[in-house]
């Protein structure tokens, strides 16, 4: 690493600010505000649109493409996650199967 | 604790007290999720970095300051590329520009907290205390201690583990034990089935999906996720209206 403490310093402080203000401003502006109605009718699938988007590239993508194969542990463990996140509702259940599956496969594996 | 609360209603002191009580333990449960899953990530950003030569205090202060997990993984390895700062830290901004959409479908929720309060909120929104909280808002379920709560305990955990791994970086070989890294994966999904609360809502998740991994594939990574959720949100919009007429 060729970098001295001071610019290793500032770019974390840089990292901080540009983090900060996506994360700031809507809360610290908007939130005493009345939206129109199809501004409402768009924030509230955000929560469906952004969940998703974080997720499917994770479960999706393996080694850097698109993969639907068996090595692919993260999507195949996906699918009793899912059932029992659709069946249960149940928070904890899920996740608990979630490390339990893929905790049984790379032992699986491993035999 | 239920109880608890019942016997405490004499005074208004002590029910002031109860409700931080209830408000707190309420929190520590959502987080635990976010505490198996943080320890262990935060362990492997403080080994990753430290093996890339990022001094250990930085290590930890990038942490405390940003605390946004994947920017700060992108960050040790643009670093170890001799990247400029200015390009980390544009980078930082693309990664972190969800953020924005996250504040903005909050905000609505936070209007009673005092704006001291909400600098606090904002520094520690991410995407895990993000979905909780919307699943709580949904639930009616929504308080500011019990929501403070697990952005402190999810701010906390990502330190100590960034510290731990900074401390213990020479023991390491496999940071995959247990199945400990599947436990947010397995959060999202279940909290992204809470979220879909009709049809529309089922609709809006696949597109956002096929988009996400669509832009990645085709070069956006760093992008992704917020142009994904940008386009499902408004075919959402769109379709709904389309079907109305």
């Amino acid at each position: 690493m060729q970098y001295s403490q001071e610019v290793i310093l500032m770019t974390i402080v840089g990292m901080m600010v540009v983090t900060y203000i996506p994360r700031l401003l809507p809360i610290a502006l908007l939130s005493n505000k009345q939206f129109p109605a199809i501004v409402t009718q768009w924030l509230s699938y955000v929560p469906a649109a952004i969940l998703s988007a974080l997720l499917a590239p994770s479960l999706f993508i393996h080694e850097g493409n698109f993969s639907l194969s068996f090595d692919n542990m993260y999507l195949w463990s996906s699918l009793p996650v899912f059932i029992v996140a659709i069946r249960t509702k149940s928070f904890f259940g899920t996740i608990v199967t979630g490390m339990i599956v893929i905790a049984g496969w790379r032992y699986v594996l491993v035999m | 604790m239920q109880s608890e609360v019942i016997e405490n209603t004499a005074t208004s002191e002590n029910y002031e007290k109860s409700t931080l009580r209830s408000g707190i333990m309420d929190g520590f449960k959502q987080a635990i999720p976010i505490i198996v899953g943080f320890i262990p990530v935060g362990f492997t950003f403080g080994v990753l970095a430290t093996k890339n030569g990022l001094p250990g205090h930085m290590t930890v202060l990038m942490s405390f300051l940003v605390f946004a997990g994947s920017s700060q993984f992108i960050a040790v390895s643009l670093f170890a590329a001799s990247m400029s700062p200015i390009t980390i830290i544009i980078t930082t901004f693309i990664v972190n520009l969800r953020h924005f959409l996250m504040s903005a479908a909050i905000a609505p929720h936070l209007s009673k907290i005092p704006m001291s309060r909400k600098l606090l909120f904002g520094f520690q929104l991410i995407d895990e205390s993000f979905a909780i909280h919307m699943a709580n808002i949904d639930r009616n379920n929504f308080g500011e201690t019990q929501a403070v709560t697990v952005n402190c305990i999810a701010h906390f955990c990502w330190v100590t583990g960034t510290l731990l791994g900074v401390c213990g970086s020479h023991l390491v070989a496999d940071i995959r034990p247990l199945g400990f890294d599947y436990a947010l994966p397995a959060m999202f999904v279940v909290l992204l089935v809470w979220q879909i609360k009709s049809n529309m809502h089922a609709i809006v998740a696949f597109i956002s999906a096929g988009a996400a991994i669509g832009l990645y594939l085709a070069g956006a990574e760093q992008l992704c996720v917020i142009l994904a959720a940008i386009i499902g949100a408004t075919a959402g919009v769109v379709l709904c209206n389309i079907r109305k007429k």
